[in-house]
């Protein structure tokens, strides 16, 4: 009799039983959890990637205003513009043949969507692929050039499909491509030391 | 236990040896030969064993060709060309296995057209029809890595494309898109995981499903072109008076499916492997290269429905949204149907025209996505995109005040 009760008595206590089911299982499916980090974070940009990968810094001291250097940034080659004050100064006579003046429909940061699309009025940051098709726009900064025509503001013609753009990298209505040419994320770190790669909000963080 | 015993007598023998330790007999008698189907089954009852079989296609084409292919970004395109060039007979096995990835589609698209007809994702098969879309989205996945590891141009921007859809996701999405590509573009990490998981992970998960999806058709029976349960009418040993044997009757009739298929599959191979651009892009024959996009960006035949409503969109994030909603939608079907019948053959004349506008609309849509947006195209996709949901968002309405025929107690012949 007194062997069965203490059977009985212990069969009964089920809510202890479950409370250890279930904290066993807990403990089971955080440690789970846990051991899948190392798998998802297996995903992200290896070091490797991310050397190669990293914000690029270019000394614009010896670049003269209407020059152009080209770089190239995690595959892709950008444009680094140094515009004249008075191309500066241009940029708001041609509006009314720009198919998105304002970038509403275009990629780039929000510190570059205003007219001359950049930071700085002077220094125009690209990504030089043509929005068209990805060729390479060649630069025709000349105001007038004889080859685009006597009201031609200065800019950049992409000779695979003959989109033209003007020198903040806005595409001309009559152009294949829809959008403006597009503007990478950047900052200045100091007057004259530019860094692709590092957005000009972010500054402080990096 | 019993059934294996009564018509195997154990004789001893190497038969009876093996049934003692695997219960093979038990296992055909259960399932091939006790499984009872119903006896209507018409044409379109071949497409859910040939996309079984092209799965098989797939899996042993594709172990051969990952003999040779190599995941890498400087050698994955070189190593195709060497599988078609220089490997005896590789040319053969990649074209099997490229074929077979469009062909999986047309048996899976019939598959599901067949369904939708007879209302076989109805009460009480939903899980199997929500099985089979899980196949679907799976197959989806598996055919776009797939199609990214030969490293030809179109691979590489339709990776490009693909991947970036990630990146409409509110502010999670950029970084998700690194996440995925493992690098700040599509890269040599993209390629190396994707071959991973159209090799190893996806394959396992569709063979998963396909288990699943059979174990469900079993549990529930399969569905008929009458659109009626055959387990209503038994006769006196229980077995539905309007079923027959799955073994030999259906394994009989599918094999004559699968000679049919194999003369239209073997056609292809042989004579058009590119099938004019459709299977294998033209642009997919030069090298990945992220200077230079294709003359337009279209993905393949099987995606294009589903492309063409993105490109109508002029918002890329709702446009995004719309695309996984044409597909998510597919799942609510069992629950969007009210007809008080299941098959096409007794419900009214609205469902008729609503699914006969819905085909229309897929196939006028997969030809949009094949070509550049243009503005009438775009305008013809918003129309056709427009089509393709109303079926869905109408089908409670239309399907519950039209008048239908009343469903027949047994299984009928006609057609």
């Amino acid at each position: 009799m007194s062997d069965d009760s203490m059977m009985a008595k212990e069969e009964v206590d089920l809510s202890r039983r479950k409370f250890l089911t279930a904290a066993t299982v807990a403990t089971g499916a955080v440690g789970a959890a846990f051991t899948l980090v190392p798998f998802i974070a297996s995903w992200k940009p290896s070091e490797r990637a991310r050397a190669l990968g990293a914000p690029l810094e270019i000394d614009l001291s010896k670049l003269e205003p209407g020059q152009m250097i080209t770089q190239s940034w995690r595959k892709q080659p950008i444009y680094v513009v140094k515009r004249t004050p008075e191309a500066v100064a241009k940029l708001g006579s041609h509006e009314a043949s720009l198919k998105d003046p304002q970038s509403g429909a275009s990629d780039q940061p929000d510190y570059a969507k205003n007219q001359a699309r950049s930071l700085t009025p002077e220094v125009l940051v690209l990504y030089a692929a043509c929005t068209h098709l990805g060729c390479l726009p060649k630069q025709y900064f000349t105001q007038a050039d004889p080859a685009m025509g006597a009201d031609w503001p200065g800019g950049f013609f992409c000779p695979c499909h003959g989109s033209r753009f003007d020198l903040a990298g806005r595409v001309f209505n009559g152009s294949p491509a829809s959008t403006n040419l597009r503007v990478p994320p950047y900052s200045f770190k100091n007057d004259s030391l530019l860094i692709i790669g590092i957005d000009a909000n972010e500054q402080g963080a990096a | 236990m019993a059934v294996s015993s009564d018509k195997h007598p154990a004789k001893g023998g190497f038969r009876a040896w093996l049934n003692k330790r695997l219960p093979v007999d038990e296992f055909i008698d259960s399932q091939l030969i006790g499984y009872f189907a119903p006896k209507n089954f018409n044409i379109w009852y071949f497409f859910g064993s040939l996309a079984l079989l092209v799965f098989v296609i797939q899996i042993l084409s594709g172990i051969f060709l990952t003999m040779h292919y190599k995941p890498s970004e400087l050698m994955a395109f070189d190593s195709v060309e060497y599988i078609m060039r220089e490997v005896e007979w590789g040319w053969l096995i990649r074209y099997m296995h490229s074929t077979g990835a469009s062909f999986f589609f047309i048996m899976v698209y019939l598959h599901m057209f067949r369904a939708m007809m007879y209302g076989s994702y109805r009460e009480p098969r939903e899980l199997l029809w929500i099985l089979g879309m899980l196949l679907y989205l799976a197959l989806m996945a598996e055919a776009f890595m797939g199609y990214v590891l030969p490293w030809g141009n179109m691979s590489y921007w339709g990776a490009q494309v693909i991947v970036n859809l990630f990146g409409t996701i509110p502010v999670i999405g950029p970084a998700i898109v690194e996440w995925i590509r493992g690098d700040y573009g599509i890269a040599d990490s993209t390629l190396n995981r994707f071959f991973a998981l159209h090799v190893i992970a996806l394959p396992f998960a569709i063979a998963f499903l396909i288990l699943m999806h059979l174990v469900a058709l079993r549990q529930t029976g399969s569905n008929n072109p009458d659109g009626i349960e055959i387990k209503a009418k038994l006769n006196q040993d229980g077995k539905p008076i309007d079923g027959i044997p799955f073994h030999p009757y259906y394994t009989i009739k599918d094999l004559v499916g699968v000679g049919v298929f194999l003369i239209f599959f073997c056609g292809v191979i042989f004579f058009v492997p590119t099938f004019g651009g459709l299977f294998l892009e033209k642009p997919n024959f030069e090298a990945a290269n992220e200077l230079s996009t294709p003359e337009h960006i279209a993905p393949v035949w099987y995606f294009t429905a589903f492309y063409a409503m993105l490109r109508a969109v002029p918002d890329q994030q709702l446009g995004a949204l719309l695309m996984l909603l044409a597909i998510v939608v597919l799942f609510f079907l069992p629950w969007l149907d009210r007809s008080p019948v299941k098959s096409i053959r007794y419900k009214g004349i609205l469902s008729k025209i609503a699914l006969t506008l819905f085909v229309i609309s897929f196939v006028v849509l997969s030809y949009l996505g094949l070509m550049p947006a243009s503005d009438l195209y775009v305008i013809l996709a918003r129309i056709f995109t427009a089509i393709y949901f109303a079926y869905f968002i109408l089908m409670p309405w239309y399907t519950s005040i039209e008048k239908t025929k009343p469903a027949p107690e047994r299984v009928t012949y006609h057609e």
